[in-house]
């Protein structure tokens, strides 16, 4: 695969094949992401995934827009347009085809079983994720502070995770990061 | 970028799109999906089942978490997967592309205005700073969604799993080998493994 030469061919490879592994959806693929933007084709740097991945939280949408800032910066809004297409339409024609075969055979043992075996696979993708962006993202012992509460009051509490992301926003805008 | 969002109210009812209950047209299908995925910021998942199950009555609970169930195996962002599926059940394939052109195209072009904003101020301090207290806190949640998710794996003393879990963790997280790689061996593995251990309970 010729691909530094061409940036757009490079997007679409390597999202549309990212796409039909990212099991368990958008944050399981993160490593993959890394590994491919920053790690292979030298799109960003380590603070740039890490600034890319903030702000795809930040911003309203499928958590698989990160796709579309790594695009951006590859190639601009052609590249955005052609990370997202490349990362969405695969999959979404795989299960555009599944269900409609699902539909017709009605036999519901499968989609359990399949999905019980994935269960731990995405959890464990997941994980790493949150691992790789805490490697570049919490570089003190505030920041790493801040990772704790948040994880905390997610997970314990029903407040809305925006107010979290602004607070952590807030404090490092302060400077206290 | 963040207009309106209740903490925990339901989306502002639609007074503007008349909702028949059944057989949504392309049109409703792109503005349903476009109004809940510019709604929800960290995940569309809650925002789909409350317009789709609670607003418009297109589905009941059942059909919505059957039809999320499958697109939860199926690879790939979920509620994209989810869109396609929904839009195509009511409104053959191209409804599906509606909904999935409503869901990923208006947050996408907000993506995009962000990415170019980023372009340009990303060297500016206060926003590196403030990009990363985001990002901590960010990472924060998704940590809290793997805590979520490994609970229930957790009460079963489901320790296959839990193995199966931290070897995925060290291979993509700490080894970093390439996912396709990695899946490759793990999925038949753990594949093996549910339907043997269904079969042993069974007996």
């Amino acid at each position: 695969m010729n691909s530094e030469s061409n940036p757009i061919a490079a997007l679409l490879w390597t999202f549309g094949l990212m796409s039909l592994f990212a099991v368990g959806g958008a944050n399981s693929a993160i490593p993959e992401m890394h590994r491919a933007a920053v790690d292979v084709h030298h799109w960003l740097t380590d603070k740039q995934f890490a600034d890319v991945f903030a702000i795809s939280q930040l911003s309203p949408g499928p958590n698989v827009l990160i796709v579309t800032l790594i695009g951006y910066s590859v190639a601009g809004v052609a590249g955005a347009l052609a990370a997202t297409v490349a990362m969405c339409g695969p999959t979404a024609l795989l299960a555009y085809y599944v269900s409609r075969f699902l539909d017709r055979s009605r036999d519901a043992r499968w989609p359990a079983i399949i999905q019980a075996a994935l269960v731990p696979l995405s959890i464990g993708l997941m994980a790493a994720s949150g691992l790789i962006v805490v490697q570049t993202s919490d570089q003190s012992w505030i920041a790493v502070l801040i990772t704790i509460v948040a994880a905390a009051l997610a997970f314990a509490t029903r407040i809305n995770p925006l107010w979290m992301l602004l607070a952590g926003g807030l404090l490092g805008f302060a400077g206290v990061v | 970028m963040p207009r309106e969002s209740p903490p925990v109210a339901a989306p502002a009812p639609d007074a503007s799109a008349p909702s028949p209950p059944h057989q949504p047209g392309l049109l409703e299908l792109f503005l349903a999906f476009a109004k809940m995925s510019l709604a929800g910021f960290g995940g569309v998942l809650v925002w789909a089942r409350r317009a789709i199950v609670e607003q418009h009555r297109w589905m009941t609970a059942e059909e919505f978490n059957e039809t999320f169930a499958l697109c939860h195996f199926l690879p790939g962002p979920n509620i994209v997967n989810l869109s396609v599926v929904f839009g195509s059940r009511f409104r053959g394939i191209a409804g599906g592309f509606a909904a999935f052109a409503g869901l990923v195209g208006p947050p996408m072009v907000i993506a995009t205005i962000l990415a170019a904003l980023y372009a340009r101020y990303g060297d500016v301090d206060v926003l590196r700073r403030t990009l990363a207290g985001v990002a901590c806190a960010a990472v924060g949640l998704l940590f809290a969604v793997v805590l979520k998710m490994m609970l229930p794996l957790l009460k079963r003393r489901d320790v296959t799993g839990l193995v199966i879990l931290a070897a995925v963790f060290v291979a993509i997280g700490l080894i970093r080998w390439p996912l396709q790689i990695v899946l490759l061996v793990a999925i038949p593995f753990s594949l093996a493994i549910t339907i043997l251990t269904r079969r042993m309970v069974k007996a």
